[in-house]
């Protein structure tokens, strides 16, 4: 895989390239105007599309949730009425899971630092990155168009023989999907070839950092499952337009076929959703604790061992539905294997604290509460996957309690620790650390508030998706619901002092964490082909023994010849290339 | 005793939850006391190795293959424990008992219903004896379903298409909710019955007195048993032309002492003769030829619906 400048044999020149702090032009406006925005090839802008776009999905599933909470204040229901409830749950579910949480970190940071994290000038395939854009707006353009015509109400999991009963705009909701599957499939492929062939000269996989090796693991899961998805959600609509019985019983078909399907791609789904998060969270540890992380080919590989193995064990969905027994003992045995890897990257992370130099930013203390969250979410999920526990808690508030730990708990809150920690790398502006805490501490309550009282409602027997409830559950309702409204004010603070930053904000230097790896070897924010020299790598990148300096070297005279990073994109004047010392061997 | 469990779990009312119950404190406690370990790790580093300086000069330790050796066999030994004993309950749970009380459900939106042998049936309230193994035979009218009741510490989806099974003995005498939790529409949540455990011989008093009893409104005569329902559709319906209930030879197999016996089809390969089977005998009959038969018979599908179909493998089992 190594490209051929760093085969033991060859010697290369390098030099040290100082930085240029602050350019007047960077990546954002070196070009004006919005068609320069809309018609980008570049990956940071594409990154910031994204990045604007999810956070309006966010935004508007969020308060769906909001809104469902506020509906359980009281056992009898008044607030909404039952159909518009069930068109709540299932918005907030369809509209999180397929456009926000799997496209996530990906299509975001991933978008945004995978190019620059291996020295490159962008991604492999820059024009594709922007069609998978466009596919991911056309799909949710379907599912808007579903959401003003009067929603859907199957839940999420559009289990048949429902989702072909139902009455509601189930078609256009999966046409959606449909389409935003393929920009995902798109995008893995894109990082696939990117972190393949692109690495910068000296860059082999085991200095590769592990957010690269997390979004790796998680592309593979892309291209892998979403095909799967997109024959359910065919095969689904061919059921409900042509009447052909694949899933619904009345015409012949068998809607534990549909379970089946549905969860070969759903359940390698949640990896595609949490394993980036496994990358955040290996570079903020490794950063605010300047540190080696601990256990670095065991982190990085056991990521890809969960992808593969995430593929063998959809069946723990579906322990009470009526599959065989002995399927549902195998899956249960793989379940428990999954959950070994998953649980030494803890112990890893807290060991890469150990002897460290800790320091206690708004992204650490992200990352802190990722370890704790994350904990919980995984032993509860031991206990989903013991098969006669799950019997209980199956299909109640333990698991969505459970689902929100480690969705919520993991990667959400590994994305806003992320955010935070590239934000002045992407805006070239601080935000304020005093606030950042404020507004963890809002989040951070308000989460346990709102999702702790579930596991105890589930256990009890509290089934999920209910419009009504027992009186007896009500005070643990109101508990979650008065939860869910510290959490939104997190949130509203966070959005209040990032634009803040946006508009004020001081600006930032290049390297503010004192970090290693290549993001932070460029102008904040960065110019438009990155750098402007070719990086070459000498180091790991968590060495914190080694200056900063030794991380910026690059190719003797590549400022002339420009990044032939085999991409195509033109280099722009992004900012003059700098005179530097003597060079190094 | 150190046990959080309590705090989650409701009531046992069961014989069995108190198994469920072990699995669910042990994990639970077990659980706790990790993550105990770890946030008192956690806060101990924070405090411990705070940035002093930001010339700071930390620890080159990046691995320990004794410390992962035990991070890794510790917890694979605890799971491998876990997986077990749920392995152990999930099959208890799931073999029903040989002599059970078998009562029939069928769920529909939004409502279930529960036929008793005797041909009473009830609508949202599910009557048991206690100290009794009782076994519900369940299928559903429309859409999935799925039956809970967590002070017994069981769950079952109910399928449109074909019969599922659960088991329970109910320790003693008082009620419990039964929930239906596999999303099916606007009134899911109010799909919701009681369950009332009485004493055996209160069970079999307010069982006898059939006229308490609401009929299903599924053409079934008020108060005849569901055996003699499936007796009248017997002759109704023609199936005595070509079955027998005496054992003899006919156009298509006899009836009598066919349930629970193994059959030879066509195709070489066998089976018991079981609720399902005779369900797809009913409504495909092609599809699976008992040896030594023709396949002749037209499909009753549309003809009889599933109260009838049960009625009628109810008629079945009492031609020993």
């Amino acid at each position: 895989m190594e490209s051929k400048e760093t085969t033991n044999t060859t010697k290369i020149k390098v030099r040290h390239f100082p930085l240029d702090e602050n350019p007047p032009h960077h990546y954002a406006n070196w070009q004006k105007g919005i068609k320069s925005w809309l018609t980008t090839k570049d990956h940071k802008r594409i990154g910031i599309m994204y990045l604007a776009t999810i956070t309006l999905v966010f935004l508007f599933a969020g308060t769906m949730a909001i809104l469902i909470r506020l509906s359980l204040w009281n056992p009898a229901n008044h607030i909404v009425a039952a159909k518009t409830y069930n068109i709540l749950f299932t918005l907030h579910g369809t509209m999180m899971i397929f456009l926000f949480l799997v496209p996530g970190v990906p299509t975001t940071l991933g978008n945004f630092f995978i190019p620059m994290m291996i020295g490159a000038k962008d991604v492999a395939f820059p024009r594709l990155n922007l069609a998978s854009y466009y596919i991911y707006l056309t799909g949710a353009i379907f599912t808007v168009w579903a959401i003003i015509h009067g929603g859907v109400d199957t839940g999420w999991t559009f289990y048949t023989p429902y989702s072909i009963q139902s009455t509601t705009h189930v078609l256009p909701m999966t046409i959606g999907i449909f389409i935003i599957g393929f920009s995902s499939i798109l995008t893995g492929l894109n990082f696939i070839v990117t972190l393949h062939k692109l690495r910068a000269p000296g860059m082999s996989w085991g200095k590769l950092p592990l957010f690269c090796w997390g979004i790796y693991a998680t592309s593979i899961i892309q291209v892998l499952a979403t095909p799967v998805l997109a024959i359910t959600l065919s095969l689904l609509i061919m059921e409900r337009v042509l009447h052909v019985g694949i899933f619904n019983p009345a015409l012949g078909g068998d809607p534990i076929l549909y379970q089946h399907f549905f969860w070969f791609y759903s359940h390698p789904a949640v990896y595609i959703m949490i394993v980036p998060g496994f990358g955040i969270i290996s570079e903020l540890i490794g950063t605010f604790s300047k540190k080696r992380v601990f256990g670095y080919w065991f982190i990085a590989i056991s990521s890809l061992a969960i992808s593969f193995l995430g593929f063998l064990v959809w069946g723990h969905h579906m322990f009470v539905s009526g599959q065989s027994a002995l399927a549902s003992t195998v899956f249960s045995l793989i379940t428990f294997l999954i959950g070994i890897p998953t649980g030494i990257k803890i112990f890893n992370w807290l060991a890469t604290m150990y002897k460290g130099s800790i320091w206690l930013t708004t992204p650490m203390l992200y990352a802190l509460s990722f370890i704790f969250l994350f904990t919980i979410g995984g032993i509860t999920g031991i206990m989903l996957g013991a098969l006669s526990v799950d019997v209980q808690l199956h299909a109640t508030y333990y698991v969505v309690a459970h689902f929100h730990y480690v969705m919520f708990g993991g990667m959400l809150i590994a994305f806003i620790g992320g955010l935070h920690y590239w934000w002045p790398k992407m805006t070239g502006k601080m935000y304020s650390e005093t606030m950042g805490k404020i507004s963890w501490f809002f989040i951070f309550v308000g989460f346990n508030v709102t999702f702790f009282p579930q596991f105890i409602l589930g256990a009890k027997g509290m089934p999920r998706r209910y419009y009504n409830y027992l009186p007896q559950f009500e005070t643990l309702h109101r508990t979650s619901t008065v939860g869910s409204w510290i959490l939104a004010t997190g949130f509203l603070i966070m959005a209040g002092y990032l634009i803040y930053s946006l508009a004020k904000g001081e600006k930032a230097p290049s390297n503010p964490w004192g970090a290693r790896t290549l993001e932070w070897m460029t102008a904040s924010p960065p110019i438009h082909s990155n750098f402007n020299y070719i990086p070459v790598v000498t180091h790991e990148p968590y060495d914190f023994h080694r200056p900063v300096s030794e991380f910026q070297l690059g190719l003797v005279g590549s400022e002339e010849n420009g990044h032939d990073g085999g991409n195509g994109a033109t280099s722009p004047d992004g900012g003059t290339p700098v005179v530097a010392d003597e060079s190094q061997s | 005793m150190f046990n959080l469990g309590k705090y989650f779990l409701p009531p046992a009312k069961s014989t069995f939850a108190h198994n469920t119950d072990a699995l669910f404190n042990f994990i639970t406690n077990t659980g706790a006391l990790l993550l105990l370990g770890i946030v008192v790790v956690m806060i101990y580093f924070v405090i411990k190795y705070r940035r002093r300086s930001d010339d700071d000069v930390t620890s080159l330790v990046d691995h320990n293959t004794t410390l992962e050796i035990v991070w890794t066999v510790i917890p694979l030994i605890l799971v491998l424990v876990i997986f077990s004993w749920g392995f152990k309950g999930y099959y208890t749970l799931f073999t029903p008992p040989q002599d059970s009380y078998e009562i029939n459900v069928t769920a529909q939106q939004w409502l279930w219903k529960f036929h008793y042998k005797n041909g009473k049936t009830t609508i949202n309230k599910l009557y048991v004896p206690a100290g009794r193994d009782v076994k519900l035979i369940m299928t559903s009218k429309d859409v999935i379903h799925s039956l809970f009741i967590p002070d017994f510490r069981v769950k079952h989806d109910v399928l449109p298409d074909k019969y599922e099974e659960l088991w329970f003995n109910a320790k003693k005498p008082g009620h419990a909710n039964l929930f239906c939790t596999q999303y099916c529409g606007q009134g899911h949540s109010n799909m919701h019955a009681d369950v009332i455990i009485e004493s055996q011989k209160k069970f079999n008093a307010w069982l006898k007195k059939g006229a308490n009893g609401s009929s299903g409104g599924n053409g079934k005569p008020q108060g005849m048993s569901q055996a003699a329902y499936g007796k009248q559709l017997y002759q109704k319906n023609g199936c005595s032309s070509c079955h027998s209930t005496d054992g003899s030879k006919g156009v298509g197999p006899s009836w009598k002492g066919i349930f629970g016996h193994k059959v030879t089809f066509k195709d070489g390969s066998s089976k018991t003769v079981d609720e399902n089977y005779i369900r797809q005998s009913i409504l495909n009959p092609g599809a699976k030829v008992v040896k030594g038969f023709n396949n002749v018979m037209p499909t009753f599908q549309g003809v009889l619906n599933s109260d009838q179909i049960s009625a009628i493998i109810a008629y079945i089992k009492t031609l020993k």
